[in-house]
């Protein structure tokens, strides 16, 4: 396994035997099976694979949204196995921010307090928590539709006002799970290029998911593949020098 | 999440389903209005019952009679004390003891005859009795034509309306209506009566000092009465057929020293001969000092009677009433906090996913309990307060709707239904509590949802 430097070399992620397995009736799915990877601060990371291979249950164990079934993620020094629920909704509060492929806003709520939802969860004055939110808004572009529903909005608009939620509390890390899923070629661009921009200028590190090799290999700086919850690749974006090793590694 | 965030958050939500939770809310109005409106009808029956029964000077008399009258009011009375011919006389003197007695307002003789009255040159015959001025505020005297006696010792009378119809010969058929008592005040008040009695005065062989002699005669005299008053109520229905139909001042009453039939037994007895009194009625400051004031008088020689364990049994009978108004209540707030279970329930996999999202934010199991919380809270304020005045619009209307019956059976308007402060608050906290606790279970299931699975959940 090659360990991918970025211009910040300190470990930011690691990530130890990691398994995630359940029961679904009889059967015993290893979602992800025995994963062990370090991530650095700064690094835009793809995670790539099939359906099934098991890259968003390791983004959801990132996340602190599920429980590993054995090893460890231990992100800044704190293993996310032995925190409390209270301590992982502070992690996910403070340290992450997410965006989804269905956007997951909240449909009875204007954009403006969608964005300030974490606000309201991380206890910020009021008063302050409505300009955070339109400068956020503003960041991607929104500022002229915070009082819309998100049913209201296009589906690029929706993602743009998603990636506003997520850096409303400045986490160190953005989780995307197939954040252009769901939108066109030039409207998954304008989201990727927000995205790029928060890792570049930000320094914020960014794993996502994503099926489309294509659009890791543009913008991301490292490629994790996975299949059947095992890690089957893991090297630096250099097209050229990876192309042969991805078809040998099964894609 | 701060806690003001949280109502607000949570009202927000409630707007967003606002049917299904409006409907909620109703389900629990409906139980606070139940709840309300029993108690407080139930209250003010029992503050109705209490009025009437110590506006009627029931429960703060005392009846005294003299043994020597050989009935007292139960056996043990009879068996217990002095031996009738050795007990005291009830006379002038017995009853200015009496009057005496700590916690006694007054004592007076009941004095009533049966006698003749002229109006208009025809005779009329009718039991009279003498009113204390005390009485002026007895409820008897509800609705009343006219005034109250202008002084204890004026020359003036009420009548009982059947009296006042007697005398205009307006007799009532049987199943006819009766005639109203504005109609038959009208050509009475102010007009005079005659009345004639039997006057008991000192005879002149018992020499000068009449009050120790048991030799009297009796002389036959007028008076003449102003009508004043007539009453719609019978004042005198607890005497039965002893009742008065026609009222005069006690005062005046005393002065004429009217023949009574205790008179009779004066004069055959040794016992000093001034005149005897059947009955003495003693008020007492209030009902709790009848029973020892009783003890005092029966002391003293007398024989006593009095209600006062009748009000005890009436009071445990509304205690049980209002116990079981409550019960009631209760029943239907239980069904209402029912509702809110199941719409808080329902909300929770409605919004599986909208808590994912919001676990995935960061959302903590507080946050997210602590909203439902405060939705089951908030709609329990709601319908506390909504409740409230439903119960309270409901024992007005039961209110009113008595208030149309009694004036259609000729009774004076009455109220019936009290709604006291500590039953507004109680019933808006009783409301609260209850919302909270039927919404702790769907806010501990709602936080500890699996946000992973949430999230997949469309």
């Amino acid at each position: 396994m090659s360990v991918v430097s970025s211009s910040n070399n300190s470990i930011a992620i690691q990530i130890k035997n990691l398994s995630r397995h359940y029961r679904m009736g009889e059967a015993l799915i290893r979602a992800v099976d025995g994963i062990s990877v370090q991530i650095a601060s700064g690094e835009f990371v793809a995670l790539l694979g099939t359906s099934g291979s098991g890259k968003s249950s390791l983004l959801n164990l990132i996340a602190g949204l599920d429980h590993p079934t054995s090893g460890t993620v231990v992100v800044k020094e704190n293993d996310l196995a032995k925190f409390s629920r209270e301590e992982l909704a502070k992690y996910r509060l403070h340290t992450v921010g997410m965006v989804f492929q269905s956007f997951n806003l909240i449909s009875s709520m204007t954009l403006l307090e969608n964005v300030e939802l974490p606000l309201r969860f991380a206890e910020v004055d009021r008063n302050k928590r409505e300009s955070l939110a339109r400068q956020a808004l503003q960041r991607v572009g929104l500022i002229a539709r915070l009082g819309h529903r998100p049913a209201e909005l296009s589906g690029g608009e929706q993602q743009r006002a998603s990636l506003a939620r997520a850096l409303i509390n400045q986490p160190q890390f953005l989780l995307a799970d197939e954040p252009t899923g769901n939108l066109d070629s030039q409207t998954g661009t304008e989201i990727m290029n927000f995205i790029r921009e928060f890792n570049q200028t930000l320094g914020m590190t960014i794993i996502m998911v994503t099926h489309e090799r294509a659009l890791a290999e543009r913008y991301a700086s490292r490629m994790i593949f996975l299949a059947d919850g095992k890690l089957v690749g893991d090297q630096p974006n250099v097209i050229s020098a990876t192309a042969g090793q991805i078809r040998g590694g099964g894609l | 999440m701060k806690t003001y965030d949280m109502a607000e958050l949570a009202v927000r939500n409630l707007r967003e389903s606002i049917l299904r939770n409006s409907l909620t809310t109703v389900g629990i109005s409906v139980g606070v209005a139940s709840l309300v409106a029993m108690l407080s009808l139930g209250i003010g029956l029992q503050q109705l019952a209490g009025r009437r029964l110590q506006k009627s000077g029931l429960f703060d008399t005392v009846v005294v009679t003299s043994r020597r009258d050989l009935h007292g009011f139960n056996r043990e009375q009879e068996e217990n004390g002095p031996a009738p011919a050795e007990s005291p006389t009830l006379n002038e003197s017995a009853r200015q003891k009496i009057a005496q007695l700590p916690d006694v307002l007054e004592a007076y003789p009941d004095i009533r005859f049966i006698t003749e009255l002229r109006y208009e040159n025809k005779p009329h015959l009718t039991m009279v009795a003498g009113l204390p001025f005390s009485a002026k505020n007895n409820d008897a005297f509800d609705g009343m034509q006219g005034n109250f006696f202008s002084s204890d010792t004026a020359a003036e009378v009420i009548l009982q309306k059947s009296f006042a119809a007697q005398l205009l010969g307006k007799t009532p058929k049987t199943g006819g209506e009766e005639a109203s008592v504005t109609e038959l005040a009208k050509p009475l008040l102010g007009k005079q009566l005659t009345m004639r009695y039997a006057e008991r005065t000192a005879t002149p062989e018992a020499g000068i000092n009449s009050s120790t002699s048991t030799a009297y005669s009796v002389v036959s005299r007028e008076a003449t009465l102003t009508i004043v008053g007539v009453s719609d109520l019978d004042p005198d229905s607890m005497r039965g057929q002893a009742r008065a139909r026609v009222f005069l001042p006690l005062k005046l009453a005393q002065n004429l020293h009217v023949m009574q039939p205790s008179d009779l037994r004066d004069t055959t007895n040794l016992t000093g001969g001034t005149p005897a009194y059947i009955t003495v009625e003693v008020h007492v400051k209030s009902p709790t000092q009848v029973q020892p004031v009783e003890d005092a008088i029966k002391k003293m020689g007398f024989n006593t009677f009095s209600i006062v364990d009748a009000t005890r049994s009436l009071r445990q009978f509304f205690a049980v009433l209002d116990l079981f108004l409550g019960i009631f209540g209760s029943l239907a707030l239980a069904v209402a906090s029912i509702g809110i279970v199941n719409t808080l329930v329902m909300a929770i996999l409605e919004r599986r996913r909208e808590i994912g999202i919001m676990k995935a934010i960061g959302a903590s199991d507080g946050d997210v309990k602590g909203l439902f919380f405060a939705e089951a809270g908030v709609m329990g304020v709601f319908g506390g307060f909504v409740g409230v005045a439903l119960g309270w619009t409901i024992g007005r209307v039961i209110n009113l709707g008595t208030n149309v019956y009694l004036k259609r059976q000729h009774f004076p308007p009455e109220q019936i239904w009290f709604v006291p402060w500590w039953l507004v608050l109680g019933a808006i906290a009783f409301a609260i509590v209850v919302s909270l606790l039927s919404g702790l279970y769907p806010a501990s299931r709602a936080a500890r949802l699996d946000p992973v699975q949430a999230l997949r959940y469309e």
